[in-house]
């Protein structure tokens, strides 16, 4: 058994950005445990660009943006074991953990970060009825068989779902000489960002299909067609609408779960709406000393805002292990009305400083206003034009406004109309 | 030395031949898929019956109630899943208590003197999450649940360990009488001779005896629908659930697997298809609703994965099993459920009749006992520190959700009849059977495959030919 101050679980962006800035906040006892050969995570395999407008102002693609971070971790001597899965946590921050050359290793800790990402869903979730065929691939297997591994995973292709990263594929591997006949959304709307539904479909004429979701596939042994039809409003295939497409392939792209089986091994409370563990304005779990970041916290659709959650979640772990923990009594913030969650869900009383709140809504809506209500009084709105399920909002509070959180009894972030 | 051939690799084709590798014969098993466990015996409830359902005096109670009684030693001498965790058969009415009133009675004639009727309340008991419209129930604690595959593959390995051959992808075509053998033709050309073929074909058993015999057989391919729950529902039931049966089958189980996730289905539809494997949307349905019928509480949200199994329904309703006529083939046809539960059993049956026609020896060098593949993921840290430092492969977890290692994927390659492919490694390590099923694992069991069979990537399968899962290398 070891001791170690922070053990950083996930070295891709969230586990990077976390360890820099406790580094940076004067911790120097850190150990990123990463599961791949290689840092940066996912990243590595999204080999598009569109990473880091927010963070470094220009274009990069995911390897380079990784590799900024991975850099600074790299220069500061941080320390990280590669091809290391982390088997069990406690809520005494007893990490296990396993590799070829170590073998089983057992760690105490002071504070652990969760930065292990999240998964997809996969077909058996969504009930798909039909074969079990070869052919059938969630969108980020396919993204690593083609840009990782050099596989072409199929060459004529439906996509059920438009995630990010199956608009991202539907490029990918158009580019690839491969036909992608048709996206297909359960939804009215997307999921994806709307730049990737101009950049990824509608410059290469892929039809994206709303309301409409696969029904059946066919084939013996390799996927052959699969049968889409249109949806009704509770989201139930209407009979008689249906259409065989023929195809190879078929691509799942219809959602991300953040992965928190290590959490649950260490009684963290779990948020049944994100997927990801409830946490106060330090990014700390329920469970004392455990932190989480990223989007094994909640899914997130941009690197950048990793990061910078990230980063503020390795400096509060660093505050914490020097015992300047924040205490006392917090504030709980309630999504209502439109807004399905808000992260943090609590917020310390004590503490000054701008806070950051991150929140995604139910449904698409114009024209309202996202605001933040303390005891009945509206303490900040801000005006939408349109805010949708696919994309993350987040809102700044400057200090007065967050000493009015703070000081509330009830606050609630929702969704008013704009008065005309 | 006297020529056997076992048609079929499933669970009555693997026991078998384990059973005869106990003789001085030479023993081979054909199979038309690239594994065994391929068809029926990969798909179904994984139940081993306690024995009171079927009707007495027929070969089904009389090779269940045997069988039942084997699996203990069984399973730990071929080191396979296995679990006495008891069955209750739900009543759900008042006015029909009779139904398991006649259960008990045939319960106690076929032998199974441990059930007992209980009240609604004494299954809410044990099983909290049982619907409160239970009135009452059947309680057989001798029932248990295996794994289905892992067993077939347990006595293949072990089959194999001593001595019997296994050529896959061979399908047979037909057999006839060559003098005093009988010649067995492949689609292929190929063609064996032999003393006695045994018929284990299962879905097929007909055909395969039609082309032989007057006395013909039917099969009709039974489908049965399942949803399989992830592993954080495993609090449902400990006990499996079955409602009272109907004319078709034993209705929609509640069942528990021996690795803790929580199986609904089947449902019963007769089909024509012998090689369908597809799932409906109306057929899942009717699995899900039905099964919420014993336990209120089931959410879709759990599921992890559905699977279709087709059931070797006789039109004669029981169990054949025995000589095809004159001839030197021995007859497993219809051997639907409990045929799991039985297959232990009759196979000690089968073999024996075949080495008294045969006159055959002993087989001094047989080794009854066969070690599975060791399991990371139920290991102490104890034994998890020591197994890397022998093998540090197994540092290198591959499937996360199951944690499963490099070590065990390896293994399950290179063992007798080993792996061949993604369904192949995931029936014998549960990689990719997971949560995720096999969304970040695939791709690393595809090259570990690849590397261990010395195969390009593009020759990398799902199940079988035709299942190739990349198309080419990127340009």
């Amino acid at each position: 058994m070891s001791k170690k101050n922070l053990i950083i679980i996930g070295g891709g962006p969230a586990g990077l950005a976390a360890a820099k800035s406790a580094y940076d906040a004067g911790e120097r006892d850190i150990l990123i445990l990463e599961r791949e050969d290689k840092l940066g995570g996912i990243l590595n395999q999204c080999i598009h660009n569109g990473f880091g407008l927010h963070t470094f102002k220009e274009e990069l693609t995911g390897p380079e943006y990784a590799s900024r971070y991975i850099d600074q971790v790299k220069e500061r001597g941080i320390e990280y074991k590669l091809g290391t899965t982390v088997l069990s946590i406690d809520k005494n921050k007893r990490v296990t953990c396993a590799n070829e050359k170590d073998g089983l290793q057992i760690y105490e800790a002071k504070a652990i970060i969760l930065a292990c990402g999240c998964r997809e869903r996969p077909r058996g979730a969504i009930n798909i009825a039909g074969c079990r065929a070869a052919g059938i691939f969630s969108a980020g297997t396919a993204q690593k068989l083609i840009n990782i591994d050099g596989y072409m995973p199929g060459k004529e292709v439906v996509i059920l779902g438009s995630g990010d990263i199956g608009l991202i594929m539907a490029r990918r591997m158009t580019f690839q000489g491969a036909k992608v006949k048709a996206v297909v959304e359960l939804m009215p709307y997307s999921s994806g960002l709307n730049r990737n539904i101009v950049q990824c479909l509608n410059d290469f004429d892929i039809p994206l299909m709303f309301s409409h979701t696969v029904v059946e596939i066919k084939g013996k042994g390799r996927v052959s067609s699969v049968v889409i039809a249109q949806v009704d409003a509770k989201l139930n295939p209407i009979k008689g609408t249906e259409q065989e497409i023929k195809c190879d392939t078929l691509l799942l792209s219809v959602g991300l779960l953040p992965e928190n089986e290590l959490s649950k091994m260490a009684d963290v409370n779990l948020s049944p709406v994100t997927g990801g563990a409830v946490v106060d304005d330090d990014m700390m779990t329920q469970t004392d000393g455990i932190f989480a970041c990223g989007n094994v916290l909640h899914v997130h659709d941009l690197v950048d805002f990793v990061s910078e959650e990230s980063e503020w979640a390795g400096k509060r772990a660093a505050a914490y292990i020097k015992g300047e923990k924040a205490s006392g009594e917090s504030v709980a913030i309630e999504a209502k009305d439109g807004v399905r969650y808000v992260v943090p869900q609590f917020v310390h009383r004590e503490g000054e400083g701008n806070l950051k709140l991150k929140m995604r809504v139910g449904n698409v809506f114009k024209n309202v206003r996202l605001c933040v209500v303390c005891d009945g009084g509206e303490v900040y709105s801000k005006k939408c034009m349109i805010v949708t399920p696919g994309e993350m909002e987040t809102i700044t509070l400057n200090e007065k406004q967050t000493r009015a959180l703070k000081n509330s009894k009830q606050a609630v972030v929702c969704l008013k109309a704009v008065e005309k | 030395m006297s020529d056997i051939i076992i048609i079929g690799a499933g669970v009555i084709g693997c026991s078998i031949a384990r059973e005869l590798s106990r003789y001085d014969a030479k023993v081979t098993v054909l199979e038309k898929a690239n594994d065994v466990a391929c068809g029926t015996s990969k798909a179904n409830s994984g139940v081993v019956h306690g024995g009171f359902d079927a009707k007495p005096g027929t070969l089904k109670a009389k090779f269940n109630v045997a069988g039942n009684a084997m699996f203990d030693k069984l399973s730990k001498e071929l080191d396979f899943p296995f679990r006495r965790n008891g069955a209750y058969v739900l009543c759900f009415d008042d006015d029909k208590w009779d139904g398991l009133k006649k259960l008990y009675d045939q319960g106690m004639e076929n032998g199974v003197l441990d059930v007992k009727v209980v009240t609604g309340d004494e299954v809410r008991q044990r099983e909290p999450y049982v619907s409160k419209e239970v009135k009452g129930a059947l309680w057989c604690p001798s029932s248990g649940i295996v794994s289905p595959y892992e067993m077939t593959i347990a006595y293949a390995e072990n089959a194999a360990d001593n001595g019997v051959k296994f050529v896959f992808e061979k399908k047979v075509a037909s057999v006839a009488q060559n003098g005093r053998k009988l010649r067995v033709v492949c689609e292929d050309g190929d063609c064996y001779d032999a003393d006695v073929v045994v018929n284990c074909a299962g879905l097929y058993s007909d055909e395969l005896n039609n082309s032989l015999c007057e006395k013909k057989y039917k099969i009709v391919p039974r489908k049965g629908e399942y949803m399989l729950l992830d592993k954080t529902a495993g609090y449902l039931t400990g006990t499996t659930l079955f409602q009272l049966p109907t004319a078709m089958g034993k209705g929609i189980l509640v069942v528990p697997s021996v690795h803790g996730n929580i199986l609904l289905g089947p449902t019963a539809v007769d089909i024509e298809d012998k090689d369908c494997k597809d799932t409906t949307y109306d057929g899942l349905a009717e699995a899900f609703e039905k099964a919420c019928i014993t336990v209120p509480s089931l959410t879709k949200k759990q599921v992890i994965t559905q699977f279709t199994g087709l059931r070797a329904h006789a039109d004669a309703g029981d169990f054949v099993i025995g000589w095809a006529e004159d001839k030197p083939m021995y007859n497993l046809v219809g051997i639907e459920s409990p045929g799991l539960t039985a297959a232990p059993a009759i196979a000690v049956h089968a073999a024996k009749e075949i080495s008294s026609r045969l006159s055959l020896k002993e087989n001094p060098s047989f080794n009854p006992v066969r070690k599975g593949i060791p399991c990371f993921a139920t290991m102490t840290e104890k034994e998890r520190a020591e197994i890397i430092k022998k093998n540090p492969l197994y540092g290198r977890i591959v499937c996360r959700c199951e944690v499963v290692t490099e070590g065990e994927i390896v293994d399950s390659i290179n063992r007798p009849v080993g792996a061949k492919d993604l369904d192949g490694v995931k029936r014998r390590t549960r990689a990719g059977m997971g949560r995720c099923q096999s969304g970040f694992c695939s791709e690393r069991v595809m090259e570990i495959i690849a590397r261990e069979r010395g195969i390009d990537m593009t020759e990398v399968t799902k199940s079988g030919k035709g299942s190739e899962i990349i198309v080419g290398r990127v340009e």
